[in-house]
């Protein structure tokens, strides 16, 4: 009996500890740097916007509604922000993929657009931005794939035993979002060649 | 009494057996093994040509702890260059683990896919400000893609992990005077890490109500030599559940190993 009293409190302790408290956290800042890494490189995209537009400006001056549209795509893209507080609202995440899509279909038309012009292509400064932007956008894909990874990993977390007892209990931790493929084959994995 | 401890224990054990076994569940793609500084696994590179590519990187590692490795694959699997770069790059480990100063993350893969005719420079995290994306592709366009047209693999190879080298090697002013030449935009990338683990002051709590109790209860004169063991144990739990570390590249038979470095997609791609 005398042992008991010992392993009692200690299993308990252990037990609690074990049942989420301490795992939900840590696999909820697994999401948040996620995510933070998610807005950090679509800041660096829009980053790389204005100069972008500038260049292809010096060449191309009658695109000017191409121009525009990347522009305002831009504006709505920067305006739309999610605090990671707000990750596991699925419309909020939503709008902010809309608009971040926005963008990126507004630099793909600016990109066939620029075809058109050879010494635009030939350009070093428009060279090193649309290596940046390819860059970027690889980063983007990256971040993307590394949130939903930390997404998946913590909604598995609080909907399985025994952290769900903590989730339920202290945390009232609800699943958060991820982010949905848009293009065609975005998030398949490729075929294998044999 | 004793139902009741058994039964905790049992609420305990599916924990620990999760934190074994979850981080085996991760790994699926295959790649080749990283045997050196050098993985010719194309078999594209003649020795001489592989040595002294070894040799130029391992004094790079010792002068600035950047690893440099160069990796030619007869084939991508059916991913994008760019997938595969910086997948093979976390799955090596290459460059240093970073540390609590934010150094490390810097390790660069010249990744080479003949079959495929593709070239990637894979750049770690902590070199993303000095290798950026445009000088990468600078890189590629001008020193290794010429050279491949012409039907030179190992040429193109070696000029091109010589003008990484060139770069990492220099002193951080010079390099971003040839950062600024590329004419880049520059930008860090480090995102945060880390984050206080705020169930643990809340564990502890329980932790020590739970010992106030089990120790009131015993009868005066015992108190004090119950309180031994149990402060023995404390600290021994602590390390329990510690959360899962990230895991270190594997070591080679050349005795060359990742350190553990990130990758997030820096660099550039090249076709030929």
């Amino acid at each position: 009996m005398r042992i008991i009293r010992f392993i009692l409190p200690l299993a308990a302790a252990l037990s609690l500890s074990a049942c989420g408290i301490n795992s939900i956290p840590t696999k909820e800042e697994g999401v948040n740097a996620a995510w933070g890494e998610v807005e950090n490189q679509y800041q660096r995209r829009a980053d790389l916007i204005p100069n972008l537009v500038a260049t292809v400006q010096g060449y191309a001056k009658q695109e000017q509604d191409v121009l525009v549209g990347v522009t305002q795509a831009r504006a709505k893209a920067t305006q739309t922000t999610i605090n990671p507080g707000e990750l596991n609202d699925p419309a909020k995440l939503a709008a902010f993929q809309q608009a971040q899509d926005g963008l990126s279909s507004a630099l793909s038309r600016l990109m066939v657009v620029v075809e058109k012009y050879p010494e635009l292509k030939s350009d070093q400064n428009f060279l090193a931005l649309q290596s940046q932007l390819e860059g970027t956008e690889n980063r983007i894909s990256i971040a993307r794939r590394d949130y939903n990874e930390a997404v998946r990993i913590y909604n598995v977390e609080i909907r399985t035993f025994p952290a769900i007892i903590a989730a339920k209990t202290i945390y009232g931790a609800e699943p958060k979002a991820p982010f949905k493929a848009t293009a065609a084959n975005a998030e398949t994995a490729p075929t294998v060649k044999f | 009494m004793k139902r009741l401890a058994l039964l905790l224990l049992l609420l305990w054990w599916p924990a620990a057996a999760n934190m074994v076994l979850l981080p085996t569940a991760a790994a699926a793609q295959e790649f080749p093994k990283l045997t050196g500084r050098v993985v010719d696994a194309a078999d594209i590179l003649p020795p001489e040509v592989e040595a002294r590519i070894a040799a130029r990187s391992e004094a790079i590692e010792k002068q600035t702890t950047a690893q440099l490795v160069v990796a030619t694959v007869p084939s991508l699997d059916g991913y994008e260059i760019e997938d595969y770069g910086y997948r093979l790059g976390r799955a090596w480990g290459i460059g240093q683990k970073r540390d609590g100063k934010g150094n490390g993350d810097n390790g660069v893969i010249l990744l080479v896919a003949p079959n495929d005719r593709k070239v990637r420079i894979e750049v770690g995290y902590g070199l993303e400000p000095i290798l950026t994306d445009a000088l990468s592709s600078v890189i590629i366009q001008r020193a290794i893609i010429p050279e491949f047209r012409a039907g030179n693999m190992p040429a193109g190879v070696e000029a091109g992990f010589d003008a990484i080298a060139k770069q990492v090697e220099l002193p951080p002013e010079e390099a971003a005077k040839n950062v600024a030449a590329a004419q880049s935009a520059g930008g860090g990338g480090g995102g945060g890490d880390g984050g206080f683990p705020a169930g643990l002051v809340f564990f502890l709590i329980l932790l020590f109500v739970w010992i106030a109790i089990a120790s009131s209860r015993g009868k005066g004169g015992r108190r004090a030599r119950r309180g031994g063991p149990i402060v023995v144990w404390g600290p021994g739990m602590g390390g329990g559940w510690g959360g899962g570390g990230g895991g270190g590249g594997g070591f080679g038979s050349g005795g060359f190993g990742g350190g553990g470095g990130g990758f997030g997609g820096g660099g550039a791609s090249g076709g030929w």
